[in-house]
């Protein structure tokens, strides 16, 4: 088997729809990967703080609030201030179209919204060099 | 060592160099139990009252891999808002892959660092379930045996052999019917294999109740002979079995086992 990667998936924000959190948490474990869930409402500075803890190579952001335009790049900036610039970000939940190029360019590397199926993310993984 | 160094050097647990802990005082406390009873709020609040006094506090978290995937869900950190934020707290998810054949030698190690690395007070928590657990565990100075109320009789945990290995028991969740039956079951049960039986303290994670009196008995608990005997066996038994992993047969012998080349007398032989 090859090496799991460490992955946090973490709800930023005021948000407490983590069904979906939960289903790629679960769906990423079975692909031999090791997961950290967060828990609901964390702040970005926290999940900076989770991932330097944990030691993640992958960071996975749900938000289903709204919020994405300010969270997203905000853990971004805080992760690269905490030397942490190496970690992979991607995000999913309710993204719109509209709103994905700001992320990207503030270092979001992939979103899956909903009908993805895990396969995708899988591979998308996968092919990370971390 | 910044914090980023060493949470990159817990990655790589069998290159970590670092002097032993000292004996005194001690420092890592391990707390088991069943799965549900409450483990990690419990923790949480001993995370409180420590870093309210001053500690600087690691938690080293270990939860099984999936043995088909190799993969694990470590759900334990988000029970336990105590640990997201501040310096003097760290909080760390282990799953038992990436420590292979040595789980307990691993851990040893990992503490080690911790120490050397200025924190005063580590502790373990795995779920009790079977007998690797209980070797996670006795990696430990003191052990904290987390109960509770509806799980069935004390059999349950006189079976599973971590009662024998608890310094003081907690049993959770008294703000629940039938906490002080558990209480007065598992104190017979002790009284009646030791002769200075474990403390058994009733409290509640979620109310708060009794949670005083289990940091004080857990700051001044003195280790009993009991337990001692107990985790000195489970770390003899570790490291022995740790041994036989390593063992350049190892993978020779379960395969002739397997097809019948060898039976279990002549594998073992190999392993000699």
């Amino acid at each position: 088997m090859p090496t799991p990667l460490r992955i946090v998936i973490a709800k930023p924000g005021l948000d407490g729809h983590d069904r979906g959190a939960k289903v790629v948490a679960r769906a990423l474990r079975d692909a031999g990967h090791e997961v950290i869930y967060t828990g609901l409402r964390r702040t970005p500075e926290q999940i900076v703080r989770i991932a330097m803890d944990e030691d993640a190579q992958v960071v996975g952001l749900s938000s289903l609030s709204g919020a994405h335009g300010f969270l997203f790049p905000k853990v971004c900036e805080l992760l690269r201030k905490a030397g942490l610039e190496d970690v992979v970000v991607f995000g999913g939940g309710i993204i719109p179209e509209r709103d994905r190029p700001a992320l990207y360019k503030s270092g979001i590397s992939a979103i899956f919204g909903p009908g993805t199926t895990s396969s995708e993310m899988i591979e998308f993984l996968n092919n990370l060099e971390v | 060592m910044n914090r980023r160094e060493l949470a990159r050097a817990l990655s790589n647990p069998e290159s970590i160099v670092a002097s032993e802990r000292p004996k005194n005082p001690w420092c890592v406390l391990g707390v088991t139990g069943a799965p549900g009873v409450g483990k990690s709020c419990l923790v949480d609040q001993i995370v409180k009252g420590w870093l309210a006094g001053g500690e600087k506090v690691a938690i080293l978290a270990v939860d099984p891999s999936s043995p088909i995937s190799g993969g694990a869900l470590l759900g334990d950190r988000m029970r336990m808002s105590s640990v997201d934020a501040g310096e003097n707290v760290f909080f760390r998810s282990i799953a038992t892959r990436n420590l292979p054949g040595g789980v307990p030698s691993h851990l040893n190690k990992m503490v080690d660092l911790l120490i050397e690395q200025g924190w005063t007070k580590v502790i373990i928590e795995t779920v009790g379930a079977g007998q690797s657990e209980i070797r996670v565990v006795a990696v430990a100075d003191r052990i904290l045996l987390v109960e509770g109320p509806a799980r069935g009789d004390v059999i349950q945990a006189e079976k599973a052999g971590i009662l024998e290995l608890a310094d003081i028991v907690a049993v959770n969740k008294c703000d629940l019917e039938g906490a002080d039956r558990v209480a007065e079951e598992i104190r017979l049960s002790l009284n009646f294999s030791a002769d200075e039986p474990a403390p058994v303290i009733l409290c509640s994670a979620e109310t708060g109740e009794g949670i005083e009196d289990l940091l004080e008995t857990i700051n001044t608990l003195s280790c009993a002979k009991g337990p001692t005997i107990a985790k000195a066996r489970e770390r003899l038994l570790a490291a022995h079995q740790e041994l036989m992993l390593n063992h350049p047969n190892f993978t020779d012998a379960v395969k002739g086992l397997s097809d019948g080349r060898y039976t279990v007398e002549e594998a073992l032989q190999r392993l000699r």
